[in-house]
């Protein structure tokens, strides 16, 4: 079956020769007429699209937007902050990126519409520290958009003020983490919060009520403002609604960012037509389907079970190829839709030294505030990278699993969850490479081989 | 501390930003280091007392920031992404290139003081692998040939300025 086409709304102007960040080139499209008119609107009616679009957020969880907004403590007399999650760092994703630095006033509208439709007076956008430019970018769109009376004091003339501003992280992937984000924008170390209580709807930012949003998922809700939340749910499938983008790199012949119908395409239908296929010569052998703490996937596995399709319960059975890119399919099959990063691994690559690259990563993010994790993740990159590096014993993959299997659910934010998934799933798919790993280290690497870690 | 007129001006107007002064902590530190290059030894105490906190306080970030650093770097910085996406096109490579271009070591400042060249977790551009962040700027697809090419860049600008 080929591909379905590709519908973009949020990457839209994305790569448009003649579009450009600024202003007037983004009012000649029409912008800022969404929040015209919902600022006319009731926010419960925004609420409630929101809701009737089963938007579920694009940072990595999931976890549907319109509950999110529902949980915000209206009654403590309290502030609501909205804090603007820009601080990409999942490993494999790069979509928030464009949007920042192309089309910065689909962000700042969409958050404006949030903002109204919440009540929040002050929102901050986050950014990572590595984005010098994108902070620059989206601090003059603000201007330009404060000028314009449409971000500020009193917007259009309706009585309503909200200010942004933005948040420079400085390099720590544990500011994605909401509570962490939280404690960042405190001025702290990014040290994750413990929940209950500390859920960020009730006690969030200064311990008001705080909606924290992906940049990606802001924009949808300036779509499902202008369209409407049935519309929306139109786009997809049912429980997947709205478009999905994809970001893929790795092995593939043309990796880049895709944007389709959420549930219509296939891990196949991506890699294979869309993306290109398998580099010359080569062959795929694994793939991390939704950022790099996502569960890897062999090529060659099946997966069978039985799904829900509509009212009835279905068999499916799937090659890895088979799998329909959502948040439910990929649940089903023991891994995660996650941020939408899709890393593809070809024949050339040892799983080892892949795992060993992903470990050195997450021991050096763990903010080091509970014990399983910051010595779990720590002890798994010197056990991968001394089977690289010294010597490697049939026994380590084992050994490997076992702290790996010692952190989920001992620790206060899901970073434990997200540093032992690659660890589990590598030694459960690959466990023979790993068995393997000091007789194929006796083989001479071919001379073009790529160093992993 | 001696900041300029301009980053001063900037720090008082970031500050307004927060309801609670203690936010501005980590804008500051930016400010801090864009103006002197790095976070000199007096910075928390400086810091603190602009904020009404501890030392200890703004110290505590200070450290934990991977992009805060308490010594001096070359006149550029080189960044070169580790991470999974990168590697598995070259990154490693990429880095050795800078390494040698300029004869020296990561986290070091070269022997002519020109760069520090760091290999940093993911950029967030995974799809123009392998990526690498010379100061502010963003550089795509820098394989060994691009790495090259770069590095005589970056002495070329140097010569031009001596």
């Amino acid at each position: 079956m080929p591909a379905p086409a590709q519908r973009r709304i949020i990457f839209q102007h994305i790569d448009e020769p003649g579009y450009s960040n600024d202003l007037a080139c983004y009012l000649r499209h029409g912008g800022y007429e969404v929040l015209k008119k919902a600022v006319t609107r009731k926010p419960e009616e925004l609420i409630d699209e929101v809701k009737k679009s089963g938007l579920r957020g694009r940072g990595g969880a999931g976890f549907p937007c319109g509950v999110k907004w529902g949980l915000v403590d209206r009654k403590s007399g309290k502030p609501i902050y909205l804090i603007v999650n820009a601080d990409e760092s999942e490993p494999g994703t790069f979509k928030d990126r464009y949007i920042m630095h192309q089309d910065p006033h689909q962000l700042i509208e969409g958050t404006m519409i949030s903002c109204f439709a919440n009540n929040v007076r002050q929102a901050y956008i986050y950014i990572r520290g590595e984005m010098p430019h994108g902070a620059r970018i989206l601090e003059k769109a603000i201007a330009e958009a404060r000028a314009a009376n449409l971000v500020g004091p009193n917007i259009l003339g309706t009585g309503y003020s909200c200010e942004i501003f933005v948040h420079r992280g400085a390099g720590a992937y544990i500011c994605g983490e909401e509570t962490g984000l939280i404690e960042s924008l405190e001025g702290k170390r990014a040290n994750p919060r413990i929940k209950p209580p500390y859920f960020p709807a009730v006690l969030g930012l200064y311990q008001c009520p705080t909606i924290v949003n992906n940049v990606e998922t802001l924009c949808h809700v300036k779509y499902i403002a202008e369209h409407g939340g049935a519309e929306y749910a139109k786009i997809g499938t049912p429980g997947n609604t709205g478009t999905r983008i994809f970001c893929v790199s790795g092995h593939v012949q043309r990796p880049g960012y895709y944007e389709f119908p959420a549930g219509t395409i296939t891990m196949g239908q991506l890699l294979n037509e869309v993306c290109g296929g398998p580099l010359p010569g080569r062959t795929f052998k694994g793939v991390i389907p939704g950022g790099s703490s996502a569960k890897i996937l062999r090529f060659g596995e099946r997966f069978k079970g039985k799904r829900k399709v509509g009212t009835e319960m279905v068999d499916y059975d799937w090659g890895v190829e088979d799998v329909p890119m959502d948040f439910d399919s990929l649940g089903m099959i023991g891994t995660m839709g996650g941020s939408g990063g899709v890393i593809v691994m070809d024949d050339t690559v040892n799983m080892v030294e892949a795992l060993a690259n992903i470990n050195a990563f997450y021991s050096h993010e763990s903010c080091g505030q509970c014990t399983p994790c910051r010595e779990g993740s720590l002890w798994m990159k010197k056990i991968s990278a001394r089977m690289v590096h010294g010597q490697a014993r049939p026994e380590d993959a084992a050994l490997l699993k076992s702290v790996a299997d010692q952190i989920p659910g001992r620790t206060i934010c899901a970073f434990g969850e997200a540093c032992s998934w690659p660890t589990q799933s590598f030694i459960a798919k690959f466990g023979d490479e790993f068995k393997n790993y000091s007789e194929t280290k006796k083989t001479a690497k071919p001379a073009d081989a790529v160093a992993l870690v | 501390m001696n900041l300029k007129a301009e980053t001063l001006s900037k720090i008082d107007e970031v500050i307004t930003h927060y309801p609670v002064k203690r936010s501005a902590t980590l804008p500051l530190l930016h400010l801090i280091q864009e103006d002197i290059g790095h976070l000199p030894a007096d910075t928390s105490e400086w810091v603190a007392a602009k904020l009404d906190l501890q030392p200890i306080n703004v110290l505590e970030v200070i450290t934990f920031y991977p992009m805060f650093r308490q010594k001096p770097i070359g006149r550029r910085h080189i960044k070169v992404c580790r991470t999974l996406s990168c590697a598995l096109v070259g990154g490693y490579k990429t880095c050795a290139t800078f390494e040698q271009e300029f004869h020296t070591h990561l986290g070091a400042v070269s022997p002519d003081g020109e760069v520090t060249v760091d290999f940093v977790e993911c950029l967030a551009s995974c799809g123009t692998a392998p990526v690498v962040l010379i100061d502010d700027e963003l550089h795509e697809k820098v394989d060994v040939a691009k790495a090259k090419q770069l590095s005589d860049q970056i002495r070329a600008e140097a010569k031009a300025r001596k």
